[in-house]
C-alpha cells in the first residue's frame, strides 16, 4: 500500500499573526477494515492508517487515533492557531509500519 | 436465485446472528465509553455534532464535532461492529476544538461524540443518522 498512499494538504499560504486557520488533509488509502470477506469467504486482513498527527513548529495541533470506521481515503479538517511564520508537519502512520509525511509552510501577512 | 437446503440454513443462522448483534455492540459501546471517561458519568455541555440526518452511502458519512475547551474528543458509531471511530487529542497549537472527518456507518444508528474537558469531566452529544446502504462491504 505504501506506494500509492498520496497525502494532500490544504493550508493557507499566509495568515495574520494569531489567526486561526482551517487545515484540510486527505490521504489516498483503501483503509481495509478487517470486517470484509473475499469471494472465498476468508476475512481480508485489516490494513489501515492508524494514527495521524499535525505539528506546527514542533508544537502539536492534533493527534488522532484512527480505527477502521474511518472511511477510505481518510479526510480530516481541523483548525490551528498561527502566531508566527513556520511550517506544519503532517504525519500518517500505516498499519504496515510505513510513515507518510507532508510539510507546508505558512507566512505571516 | 435458488436456495439449497444448506444455503437456507445459513440464511437462518445469519438472521439469528444479526438479531444477537445489537446486544454485543451495546456492550462494546459501553466499554469504549468507560475507557474514555474512566467510569465517570457523562453530562450535557457545549458539544455539537454535525452529521446528515440521512446518509445514502454509509461508506463515507461526513461528521464534524465541535467542543470548545475540550482536550480530547472521541467519535463513536453506536451500531458499528467496532464502535470507536477515532480519538482526537488537541495540542497547544490547536486553534479551535473542532474536528471533521468522514466515517463508515454499518447501519442506521446514533453517532456519539464525547469530549473530555480540561477539568476531567466528560460531556456527550448524539446525532441519529439514517443509513440507506451500510458501509461495511461484503
Amino acid at each position: 500500500m505504501a506506494a500509492d498512499a498520496k497525502p494532500r494538504v490544504k493550508v493557507p499560504k499566509s495568515a495574520a499573526a494569531g489567526e486561526v486557520v482551517v487545515i484540510k488533509t486527505l490521504i489516498t488509502h483503501k483503509m481495509e477494515s478487517g470486517q470484509r470477506k473475499d469471494e472465498a469467504g476468508a476475512l481480508i486482513p485489516r490494513s489501515i492508517i492508524n494514527r495521524f498527527t499535525c505539528d506546527f513548529n514542533g508544537v502539536n495541533v492534533v493527534d488522532v487515533e484512527i480505527l477502521p470506521s474511518v472511511s477510505s481515503n481518510p479526510y480530516f479538517e481541523f483548525e490551528a492557531k498561527v502566531d508566527t511564520a513556520g511550517e506544519f508537519r503532517f504525519t500518517w502512520y500505516d498499519d504496515d509500519g510505513s510513515v507518510y509525511e507532508d510539510v507546508k509552510a505558512i507566512a505571516i501577512a | 436465485m435458488r436456495h439449497s437446503r444448506r444455503q437456507a440454513l445459513g440464511l437462518g443462522l445469519g438472521a439469528f446472528a444479526a438479531a444477537a448483534l445489537p446486544m454485543a455492540a451495546q456492550a462494546a459501546l459501553e466499554d469504549a465509553i468507560a475507557a474514555f471517561t474512566g467510569g465517570a458519568a457523562t453530562g450535557a455541555g457545549d458539544i455539537s455534532i454535525d452529521a446528515p440526518e440521512i446518509a445514502e452511502n454509509g461508506n463515507a458519512v461526513p461528521v464534524s464535532v465541535s467542543a470548545p475547551g475540550a482536550v480530547a474528543i472521541m467519535i463513536l458509531g453506536a451500531g458499528n461492529p467496532e464502535p470507536v471511530i477515532a480519538r482526537v487529542a488537541f495540542g497547544p497549537a490547536a486553534g479551535a476544538q473542532t474536528f471533521a472527518t468522514r466515517v463508515r456507518l454499518a447501519r442506521t444508528q446514533d453517532v456519539v461524540a464525547l469530549a473530555k474537558l480540561a477539568d476531567g469531566s466528560v460531556i456527550e452529544a448524539r446525532a441519529a443518522v439514517k443509513v440507506t446502504i451500510g458501509g461495511c462491504g461484503g
